[in-house]
């Protein structure tokens, strides 16, 4: 594979250049813009230029600050998992459904834990959808069902078995003290240990939830932010095609 | 101002039909009372602390009210027989019960004339606690004056108190003027009310009255640094709201989330429960001159902003009616609205001044709670500050009253405090710049944002006469707020309602409903 260098680019090619923002505990001085430059020289950068301070609270002091990043990176060597789906619209999945599974596929949604937050899976499941996306409440070969929020793992993995579901939809908003990352791995192990873990697509989604994240955990797919509902409904449906591929053998 | 003519006939239509809706609600509720409505009364009596099981011993007396005695008469008359029988005073008394040695279900007999005398006494003392708080209030902000409307509502929710209590008072620095504690997620669903400083919490961390206490001082101490009254925000919903009302009284709150349908919609919350804590905790906010803050706002993050802009005003509408049922002034009346609508729609803007214009018109002594875009925010930091930028503007414009900063990081994680510096700024900025336009503005006859008004009027006048036909708990259960459903008598907490007996007596709950 050639290799391929790449840094940060501001106007120049290979200029390093970024910007940062943050928060040093201290009153605001010409000692703290000082110290804020030091401290972006042991991050590795030159050229540090504290462009702006300023204090937002008593002892401490917000900075923006310009630099250059010294590596550079070979872009041929980096690796990412991506879930493997083609993007299909409203109409190409139902009809997909209709003609190759002929049954109509159930998913389960819901937020987890202590968690009260709706917005991630109404996105998703609600008929309204999310930016002109219809939702999965619309879809006419899928049945969905919204358990909503604050939903024990035990009752979601209950309901997903009385219902049949084919996916289960796990949404997560709160992530303070990483209680996404308990909540994601308590309902993955429960799964396993009920020996149902195979049974069901399993989706996590949220605002800091990544695929490659979700793979981590367990998951078959993760789905960050500005993900609409087609997505999610063409993941699905190319995994179950792939299962009944699996099941049916060789069918060429 | 900027002016939307609205047909005064029509408007006096729809306040009426909010008040027939309220009035409705107010029968159904009237024979019932619920534990959590016992509970506020021993708070307010003095009741305080836990018992060795860390349980509050307001709920550990109502619970052996319930075991051994007739929870049906109320807990007021029966927990002054045992006031008397012990000869000690509230807190002592509680005590004495929750360790055993006062049976509530073994009470020598009483001449009822005495008791009716001591009862009398604790409620005037519990009475003169929400008086006071009331007064203390009034005191501060002779003294530091309040800044002009919109008043600038910035969050605190590290999970920690002692931390909100250091990102609060940078909020202040930065140009808060009020402040409002997130609570810990799972709150509205606890059946107590939680004991003593906290430092954990999911979101935020939880409202006990320590908390309370802990970060009124720190705001006292800002308030006068800075020379403006800072007000302090709590949550009053789910299982506990007259308890944390109560609470909050006591603490010289000055805001509480409180809204009519919110935890029935969101938190599946039994609606009867609902309706009658409620009541009391909204008479407890008028006494104490407490703003209720409504939810109306969370329509619009699982409906449609556009579809549904009806319901959020048919909500204020009932909102206001409910809250004048339970005394409360229009200057207690925080009714809820939200920036939500698409921002990739055309003329988004001008939707978004129509309503917000229309609930101004329509409440127009109310301090307005107008909230920051969340649904559309993106996570690219720059845009979403943008999208605040003309939030900030549409609210300055229309004289909104109470303004919740948007944060740049809404869609990624809870505010750092440089996110609220970035929010203020704007805020700052915005609000300065554009202080008197408003006042410069009169809305074109014909144009975009007068139809879009009465259009919205309208369709809150069809919605509110088929609420009032079916009554608001079957327009619930039919899923008309929201797209929600609940069911009449599902729900959490509906154990905890009960109907009252003959010599049902709640003497704080008669005098609250009496004042004018």
């Amino acid at each position: 594979m050639t290799e391929h260098h790449i840094k940060p680019y501001g106007d120049t090619l290979d200029d390093g250049i970024v910007q940062l923002a943050f928060t040093l505990p201290v009153e605001n001085s010409a000692k703290a813009s000082k110290a804020a430059e030091a401290y972006v020289s042991m991050l590795n950068f030159t050229d540090v230029h504290v462009v702006h301070a300023e204090k937002i609270a008593d002892n401490f002091t917000y900075f923006v600050v310009y630099a250059k990043a010294i590596p550079s990176l070979d872009y041929a060597k980096v690796q990412v998992p991506t879930a493997q789906y083609e993007h299909m619209e409203f109409y190409e999945i139902n009809a997909l459904i209709a003609d190759q599974l002929h049954r109509r596929i159930t998913v389960i949604g819901a937020t987890i834990g202590h968690d009260a937050h709706t917005v991630g899976i109404d996105a998703i499941m609600n008929m309204k959808g999310y930016n002109q996306d219809y939702g999965l409440e619309r879809y006419p070969e899928l049945m969905a069902i919204n358990l909503g929020a604050q939903v024990p793992c035990e009752t979601l993995i209950q309901q997903a078995i009385e219902h049949h579901a084919d996916a289960i939809l796990v949404s997560q908003t709160v992530t303070q003290k990483s209680s996404h990352v308990h909540n994601f791995t308590e309902l993955v192990e429960l799964l396993e240990a009920e020996k149902l873990r195979d049974r069901f697509i399993l989706i996590a989604g949220g605002p800091k939830i990544s695929n490659e994240f979700a793979i981590e955990l367990g998951y078959d797919a993760g789905f960050g932010p500005r993900t609409v509902p087609s997505q999610v409904a063409s993941f699905i449906v190319t995994r179950l095609l792939q299962k009944q591929e699996h099941k049916g053998g060789n069918k060429t | 101002m900027p002016h939307i003519p609205l047909n005064v006939d029509q408007v006096s239509r729809v306040k009426n039909l909010a008040k027939q809706i309220a009035d409705q609600v107010r029968d159904c509720i009237a024979d019932y009372s619920t534990l959590s409505v016992e509970r506020t009364v021993l708070r307010l009596f003095g009741v305080d602390g836990v018992d060795q099981n860390g349980t509050p011993l307001a709920n550990r007396i109502v619970d052996l009210c319930v075991k051994h005695g007739d929870i049906g008469s109320g807990i007021s008359t029966l927990f002054t027989q045992a006031l008397l029988h012990s000869g000690k005073d509230s807190q002592q008394t509680a005590e004495l019960i929750s360790n055993g040695s006062l049976d509530l279900a073994k009470l020598p007999a009483i001449p009822p004339e005495k008791i009716e005398h001591k009862l009398h006494e604790l409620t005037s003392t519990a009475i003169a606690k929400l008086d006071n708080s009331k007064r203390i209030k009034a005191e501060k902000i002779a003294r530091i004056p309040l800044p002009p409307q919109p008043w600038r509502y910035l969050i605190v929710a590290t999970g920690d108190i002692y931390e909100d209590r250091t990102q609060a008072q940078s909020a202040v620095y930065a140009g808060a003027d009020i402040v409002a504690v997130i609570r810990s997620t799972a709150q509205s669903l606890l059946d107590y009310v939680p004991y003593g400083p906290t430092t954990e919490g999911f979101g935020g961390t939880y409202a006990t009255q320590a908390n309370f206490r802990i970060m009124r001082e720190a705001l006292d101490a800002e308030s006068e640094d800075q020379g403006r009254y800072v007000r302090l925000v709590n949550y009053a919903s789910g299982l506990c709201m007259p308890e944390i009302a109560a609470c909050a009284a006591i603490e010289n709150l000055d805001m509480l989330l409180n809204d009519s349908m919110y935890g029935i919609l969101f938190r599946d919350i039994n609606m009867q429960r609902t309706f009658v804590d409620q009541h009391f905790s909204r008479l407890i906010c008028a006494r104490s001159d407490i703003i209720i803050n409504t939810g109306e706002d969370n329509y619009l993050t699982t409906s449609d902003a556009i579809e549904n802009a009806h319901t959020v005003t048919a909500s204020q509408l009932i909102n206001e009616a409910m809250a004048k049922n339970s005394r409360l002034t229009d200057d207690l009346l925080g009714l809820g609205h939200a920036f939500e609508i698409n921002p990739e729609i055309e003329n988004a803007l001008l939707y978004e001044l129509a309503h917000a214009q229309l609930a101004r018109e329509l409440f127009p002594n109310a301090p307005l709670k107008y909230m920051p875009p969340t649904k559309y925010k993106s996570t690219d930091v720059f845009y979403s500050h943008c999208m605040d930028t003309l939030f900030n503007l549409a609210s300055v414009t229309t004289q909104q009253g109470i303004h919740l900063n948007g944060m740049p990081t809404e869609a990624i994680h809870t505010p750092l405090m440089q996110d609220r510096y970035q929010s203020l700024i704007s805020v700052n900025y915005i609000f300065n710049s554009a202080k008197s336009l408003g006042d410069e503005i009169e809305f074109k006859a014909d144009g975009f944002i007068v139809r879009r008004a009465q259009q919205v009027l309208n369709e809150t006048e069809q919605l509110l006469n088929d609420i009032q036909q079916c009554g608001l708990m079957d327009a619930i259960t039919q899923g008309i707020f929201a797209d929600i459903k609940r069911p009449r008598d599902g729900g959490k907490g509906a154990d905890g309602v009960f109907k009252k007996g003959p010599d049902y007596a709640n003497p704080i709950m008669d005098q609250l409903e009496a004042s004018a």
